[in-house]
């Protein structure tokens, strides 16, 4: 099966659970289970070429100009973890079946791992290291969704939490060191970098891209110092326990430090980190899993430590470390999904996980205790058990260790370890299963149903196998140590036996059982001096610095953002302002290349006007309608000022804008106060007269030197000029840009313009559906209403007026394309004719008569303006390419016709339903209570009879 | 001439600052409509100012710059439909609260009017 289609599946597939969730628990399990089997099945069909030893791949180009590329590989490294992955997976799918409680979530849940699923496909089959930072990241978020996945548990909240801020920052920390790499070995593919071992190594960046990848290396996979998010992500249910925190996600730093094994290793900086955090963290695991009492806590603390073990063996750097590291990993991943599979058996059924109160279990649940306890008695490593055999490689390899020149620190650290390791072990046999029975258990403990236990037997069968017969193993470890060594080194000869003789590692494996045994009879007296100890509590500190970051965040952003619009107005003038004067002072200003302009005397009247009008606006804002007024003049010179300076769309444009502005601001200031009240001190308007000033000065003095010079590369518009009429087939090269050169640009314009139309009618029904609905209709008017509301000259004026302005709308639009016009501003003419009719006749009359509602008229304008646009994919041409053709039909004049017309004509709409309904929305909120709408198109009408004249009245 | 749009963008922007800083919303948005009368203006004057030769085309030889006026065009539209959004939420948070003031008030359980 393509690789492709691996990675794929499962990510296809975690839409599944989810629709399926009413089909029921099983019908949900199952469709994941069957996902999970194709894929994995898929995954077999290509290991006869992973066992050629070929690496299969799949390539597909995302974007080649970043170096990101969809490019998947497949080696045995790869097939190993993806086998683990999947094949564990199905386990533990089958396991969380019957594991979640009725009142679970199931199609949530499976949709969650799924997704997990697929992330950790991709990481170990990704050839592109920044697909693999992808991945990467996914597998962190889904892991919070799992984590957290029971939502009403404060620890599941606080532990998803504490997961996802630890991984991501390591995975932050990784994306920087993944592109020093990339940049150091000049491709992203894994394959690429893989070869250039020498020149990384001698890179000056190697040590910096070496720290930032093991930083997220360290913090997935919970080394020290990053180990304290583990146990805390115990919160989690059981299988998400065992599936992540055993068998995959942790391991995705080893998987990394493993695949990268070949450029990173070998030097002094990877050894003294590797092996140095490695033994830490399993030192440290270790002693702290032997004083947990909490089942999955102990396992969770063991599993760092185990993990530490793995990247000391890693971080040697010779070829045994590695095959051990490997040969590790894969015992591992058996003996602890069983384990933790196995807590999460005792949790269900006796309803407790805290060691204190159990014992005496082997009677009750013999299955569970003989699955449990041979796993266990793995992990201590006990012979005839796979765990047994990786860990003898392990102190193998450790004796072989120089630490510092210093041969004893490393074989003895390991020996310590792997004591704890031991009594944990036998702790967690003993102080559960053995011993007497109790009978103070919170449940009547048994054996659970075969579903439950027989995923975790599985894995015990396979701990037992391995153990006995470790050639089994040994051809398959070998080649997947061969894929991580990537012919830097060769496969050690070793064969896997039990008996090697009588070897050092042998000694120190039955000094670290008997050490083992013995802390455990001396179990009591270590927990007192451990209880009395004094120890940092990581979630303090982690929760004492996050509470720091916050109120630092909080320290810099509270003062800026105090909810002070008009601060926020200030601060960004005055940064404007000072980064202007920073540029000017700083740069160099050329000698001008254009000649002033001489001015006439109209022009300095419209000036002075337009001054005039936003001076006065600005000190008479108080009287709020004669601001408006005033305003309406500011924007009638600009008006102007555009037709003067050769903008004629522009200036129509801004004209018949400024009419439905204006009605807009009238609409809304009949429900604000008409004045606005002194509230400022002197001394801040003062202030903001002086930021005002200096910004003017600013905008004046900027636009000012850049008129008097030319642009300092050439204008783009020359091309524009040169190919509206040829390419475009119109005149007027403004509507020429706007419906075909940059159509796109008006394509997305039209689309917000829907957008704000939209949301203001989002928000009108959401004021009238609340309480302003009430104050609105039982406010009293401040101003007495007009007595003839709809005025019969008005009524009749609009009536005449509706079809001259529809065929002047009609004309301005289908002449946009070669003369000043289109479908803006012939939107905007046709807008202002039907308000009109509104203004006249009153809301209802005229809503009456409206045929197509707003939205609908906005919603064809955008997909007749798509639709123009995708008709140009069936000739093969890009997305809005626009054609045109000249007609003649007898007996009139030749004339064109273009695809940009059609697309104008989605414009035109757009704009007509967006402008309506926007003030409709005004409209709507103007009526009261105790002004009736009226039925009539006018109030007073001598043809009417009495009775009519009344009802138009509302009485 | 130059000098003229020059000083007309200035007193525009000036106007615009002054009125965005008030602390009532009907100023604020009237301010907001001055700032984007200068900005639209200081926009279409990026293409220079060109007296009587609109970019229509025909025999002329010189014609001013169109790529700013469609810009500016679109952007009118534009600011005309955030205008709306603006106005109605203000005048959804005034109808709500009886309050038109941009900034927090301090809760002191009256409105300060």
């Amino acid at each position: 099966m393509s690789l492709l289609l691996i990675v794929a599946l499962p990510f296809l597939g975690a839409l599944l659970p989810g629709l399926m969730y009413q089909a029921g628990r099983a019908a949900c399990a199952g469709v994941t289970f069957t996902i999970t089997l194709a894929a994995f099945i898929g995954l077999m069909t290509n290991l006869p070429a992973v066992m050629a030893g070929d690496a299969v791949m799949y390539r597909a180009e995302w974007i080649p100009g970043l170096g990101l590329n969809f490019t998947l590989m497949l080696d045995a490294l790869g097939f190993f973890f993806a086998t683990l992955i999947l094949g564990i997976g199905l386990l533990i799918i089958a396991y969380a079946r019957y594991y979640l409680a009725r009142e679970d979530n199931m199609g949530e849940f499976f949709t969650y791992l799924l997704l997990f699923q697929g992330a950790m496909v991709g990481i170990v089959m990704s050839d592109n290291i920044l697909l693999l930072l992808v991945f990467w990241e996914l597998t962190s978020l889904s892991s919070f969704l799992l984590i957290g996945y029971w939502k009403h548990l404060p620890e599941g909240r606080q532990g998803a939490r504490m997961a996802l801020t630890v991984t991501g920052m390591g995975g932050l920390a990784m994306i920087g060191g993944m592109m020093i790499l990339g940049q150091i070995a000049g491709s992203y593919d894994l394959s690429v970098i893989l070869q250039n071992r020498e020149i990384i190594q001698e890179s000056n960046l190697y040590l910096p891209a070496l720290i930032l990848i093991l930083l997220g290396c360290f913090t997935k996979s919970a080394q020290f110092p990053f180990h304290f998010w583990l146990p805390h992500a115990m919160a989690a249910p059981t299988p998400v326990s065992a599936y992540l925190h055993s068998a995959t996600m942790v391991k995705a730093g080893i998987f990394l430090m493993a695949r990268m094994w070949p450029v990173l290793s070998g030097t002094p900086e990877w050894f003294w980190l590797v092996t140095g955090a490695g033994l830490i963290t399993m030192l440290l695991g270790a002693v702290i899993a032997l004083f947990k009492h909490d089942l999955k806590a102990l396992l969770a603390f063991s599993t760092v430590s185990h993990l530490g073990l793995i990247t000391m063996l890693l971080g040697t750097g010779t070829a045994f470390g590695a095959m051990a590291a490997v040969f590790h990993i894969l015992n591992h991943a058996t003996f602890k999904a069983a384990l933790f599979m196995s807590a999460g058996i005792i949790d269900h059924e006796t309803h407790t996980r805290d060691i204190r109160r159990l014992g005496g279990l082997r009677h009750l649940m013999p299955i569970t205790f003989v699955i449990a306890t041979l796993a266990a008695l793995s992990m201590a490593g006990i012979p005839l058990l796979n765990g047994f055999l990786s860990k003898e490689m392990m102190l193998e390899e450790a004796y072989h260790t120089v630490l510092g020149g210093n041969h004893w620190i490393v074989p003895t650290l390991a020996v310590i370890g792997s004591l704890f390791s031991a009594a944990y072990c036998f702790r967690l046999i003993g102080h559960t299963f053995l011993g007497p029975k109790r009978d103070d258990y919170p449940a009547a403990p048994h054996d659970p149903p075969s579903g439950l236990w027989l995923p975790p037997a599985l894995l015990v069968v396979l701990v037992v196998v391995i153990g006995v017969a470790p050639f089994l193993a040994e051809p398959a470890v070998k080649g997947i140590t061969n894929a991580v060594l990537g012919g830097v080194a060769d496969v050690p000869k070793a064969y896997f036996k039990i008996w090697h003789g009588l070897v050092p590692a042998l000694y120190m494996s039955i000094a670290a059982v008997v050490g083992g045994l013995i802390v455990l009879t001396l179990f009591n007296p270590l927990l007192r001096l451990w209880d009395a100890a004094p120890r940092p509590e990581a979630k303090v500190i982690f929760e004492a610095l996050i509470e720091g970051a916050v109120k630092l965040a909080k320290a810099l952003t509270l003062p800026l953002h105090n909810g002070a619009f008009s601060r926020y107005g200030a601060v960004m003038a005055v940064t404007v302002i000072l980064a202007g004067y920073y540029a000017w002072v700083t740069g160099t200003v050329g000698a001008p290349t254009r000649t002033l302009q001489p001015a006439g005397a109209i022009e300095i009247a419209g000036w002075a006007m337009l001054v005039a009008a936003t001076l006065g606006m600005v000190f008479l804002h108080r009287n709020r309608l004669l601001s408006l007024v005033l305003i309406g003049i500011v924007g009638l010179m600009v008006s102007i000022g555009f037709v003067f300076f050769s903008a004629p769309d522009l200036a129509m444009t801004q004209i018949t804008v400024e009419v439905v502005t204006t009605i807009l601001m009238l609409l809304a200031l009949n429900f604000l106060p008409n004045e606005t009240p002194v509230e400022s001190t002197v001394l801040r308007r003062t202030r903001d007269v002086t930021m005002a000033l200096a910004g003017g000065a600013a905008a004046m003095a900027l636009s000012y030197h850049y008129l008097l010079r030319e642009a300092v590369t050439t204008p783009i518009s020359e091309f524009h000029l040169a190919n509206s009429y040829k390419g475009g087939g119109g005149t007027n090269v403004v509507n020429v840009i706007l419906v075909d050169f940059r159509g796109f640009d008006t394509f997305g314009e039209i689309i917000v313009l829907g957008i704000a139309a939209v949301l203001i009618y989002a928000l009108t029904e959401t004021l009238l559906a609340g309480p302003v609905r009430a104050r609105l209709l039982n406010r009293t008017p401040d101003k007495q209403l007009a007595g003839d509301m709809h005025p019969t000259m008005m009524v009749v004026m609009t009536r005449v007026l509706m079809p001259i302005v529809m065929v002047v709308g009609f004309y301005v639009f289908l002449r946009g394309h070669n003369e000043p016009g289109g479908g803006f501003i012939a939107g905007l003419i046709v807008s202002i004719g039907l308000v009109m009719q509104y203004m006249a006749s009153g809301y209802s009359w005229a809503t009456a008569r409206q045929r197509y509602p707003h939205h609908g008229v906005i919603g064809a304008g955008v997909l007749i303006a798509g639709l123009t646009g995708i008709g140009s994919w069936f000739v093969g041409k890009p997305f809005l390419t626009s054609d045109f053709t000249y007609v003649r039909i007898p007996p009139f004049e030749k004339f064109e016709l273009a695809t940009a017309a059609l697309f104008d004509l989605g414009v035109f709409l757009a704009v007509v339903g967006a402008v309506m309904l926007s003030l409709d929305g005004f409209s709507r909120l103007a009526r009261r209570a105790h002004v009736k709408d009226s039925d009539f198109a006018m109030d007073i009408n001598p043809a009417r009879t009495e009775g009519d004249a009344l009802r138009g009245q509302g009485a | 001439m130059e000098l003229l749009v020059a000083s007309a963008i200035g007193v525009l922007t000036a106007g615009g600052l002054y009125m965005v800083m008030r602390q009532r919303t009907f100023p604020v948005i009237l301010g907001v409509s001055l700032l984007t009368y200068a900005v639209n203006v200081f926009l279409f004057a990026s293409g220079r100012l060109t007296p009587g030769a609109p970019p229509i085309l025909s025999d002329a030889t010189t014609y001013t710059d169109p790529l700013p006026q469609a810009l500016v065009l679109t952007a009118i539209v534009i600011s005309f439909g955030m205008t709306a959004v603006v106005v109605m939420i203000a005048l959804g948070a005034y109808l709500g609260t009886d309050d038109d003031h941009v900034d927090d008030q301090p809760d002191n359980g009256e409105d300060a009017t």
